[in-house]
């Protein structure tokens, strides 16, 4: 099936393209809505926070995004469960709608979830109504309560989030897609289209991807390219790999060679 | 009258709903949340919902994020 054909479902919401895209870092507005659109995203994720009171009529983010595009509010810069909470519910009382990406920050140096107020908090956001997507460590039997709690979705760090550095351990991605229903996305740590068509390759559901977009040299080039990739690694799974080999293979027929000297 | 609006303490005119604060401050009614003395309130209730002396309040909006 062509990667196009596919559908991706997250809770009740369907997605055609699986590429998620963050709105932060942009040198400018503009340059982010040029990104979102060459990267054919559906969904894109925003942060709240409070209205500058001295520049009150600033232009809204919400006027570059899109309008078929849809938005994942997060809860990034919380520490515990009753923050995210908090910021969520705030989020949805915007009237943006019931998405929710859920971060809760356990370490500032490495940005690395905490895994217990993440999963008390996904417990609660589920059953408020919420469809949300977990930001967590690549651990197996964690992805496993979230998916219990009622994640809609778990999304496992590549690495650390800004970091660049690709998906160090493919390994944990696959063992969290063995064990868990609902889609997996690698979301942080993917710095380069290889990054992203290796995670799309091994099986994950869709990469959510900010900093390699809105930091490349020429953003909108870049967007298009992890639209590329993602393509490319989804289709390149569905396709089916072949297994490696310990040694050659001719790709060449063995017999009728020219005779030698 | 005199409001703590997110974590400054400002005076402003006498206003008595928070639709009537976000004017005054002149603070789009569109995708903005706002809590009240730690109350979420809905969007339908700006027109209602009472603004009063020493209240604390948040007021917030979507910015870019990952």
């Amino acid at each position: 099936m062509e990667p196009s054909q596919e559908v991706l479902k997250v809770g009740k919401y369907q997605f055609t393209s699986r590429l998620f895209v963050g709105t932060g870092k942009y040198a400018s507005w503009e340059e982010m809505r040029d990104a979102i659109e060459a990267s054919g995203t559906e969904l894109v994720t925003v942060a709240l926070r409070r209205v500058n009171l001295n520049n009150p009529a600033e232009p809204s983010l919400l006027d570059f995004i899109p309008k078929q595009v849809r938005i994942l509010p997060n809860t990034a810069g919380c520490h515990t469960a009753d923050e995210a909470l908090q910021v969520a519910e705030l989020a949805r009382a915007s009237g943006i709608g019931d998405l929710v990406k859920l971060e809760v920050i356990g370490d500032d140096p490495l940005l690395w979830p905490d895994p217990v107020d993440t999963l008390k908090a996904t417990e609660r956001l589920a059953a408020a109504g919420f469809t949300v997507m977990v930001y967590t460590s690549p651990d197996p039997v964690l992805a496993m309560h979230l998916e219990k709690a009622g994640a809609a979705a778990v999304m496992p760090l590549g690495s650390p989030i800004g970091s660049g550095r690709g998906v160090l351990d493919t390994e944990a991605v696959l063992r969290i897609k063995e064990r868990v229903s609902v889609p997996v996305v690698v979301d942080a740590g993917i710095g380069g289209p290889a990054d992203a068509a290796l995670a799309m390759e091994i099986g994950a559901d869709a990469v959510l991807i900010n900093t390699a977009i809105a930091k490349a040299k020429h953003p909108v080039a870049m967007a298009r390219a992890m639209r590329l990739a993602v393509e490319a690694g989804r289709l390149g799974f569905l396709a089916g790999r072949m297994a490696p080999q310990p040694a050659a293979s001719p790709s060449s027929p063995v017999e009728g060679m020219v005779a030698g000297r | 009258m005199q409001l703590t609006i997110n974590g400054e303490e400002r005076r402003v005119a006498e206003v008595d709903t928070v639709a009537a604060l976000l004017d005054h401050l002149r603070v789009s009614h569109q995708a903005v949340a706002v809590m009240v003395n730690g109350a979420i309130v809905a969007r339908e209730r700006y027109a209602e919902y009472p603004v009063k002396e020493r209240d604390v309040l948040e007021i917030v909006r979507f910015v870019g994020g990952g």
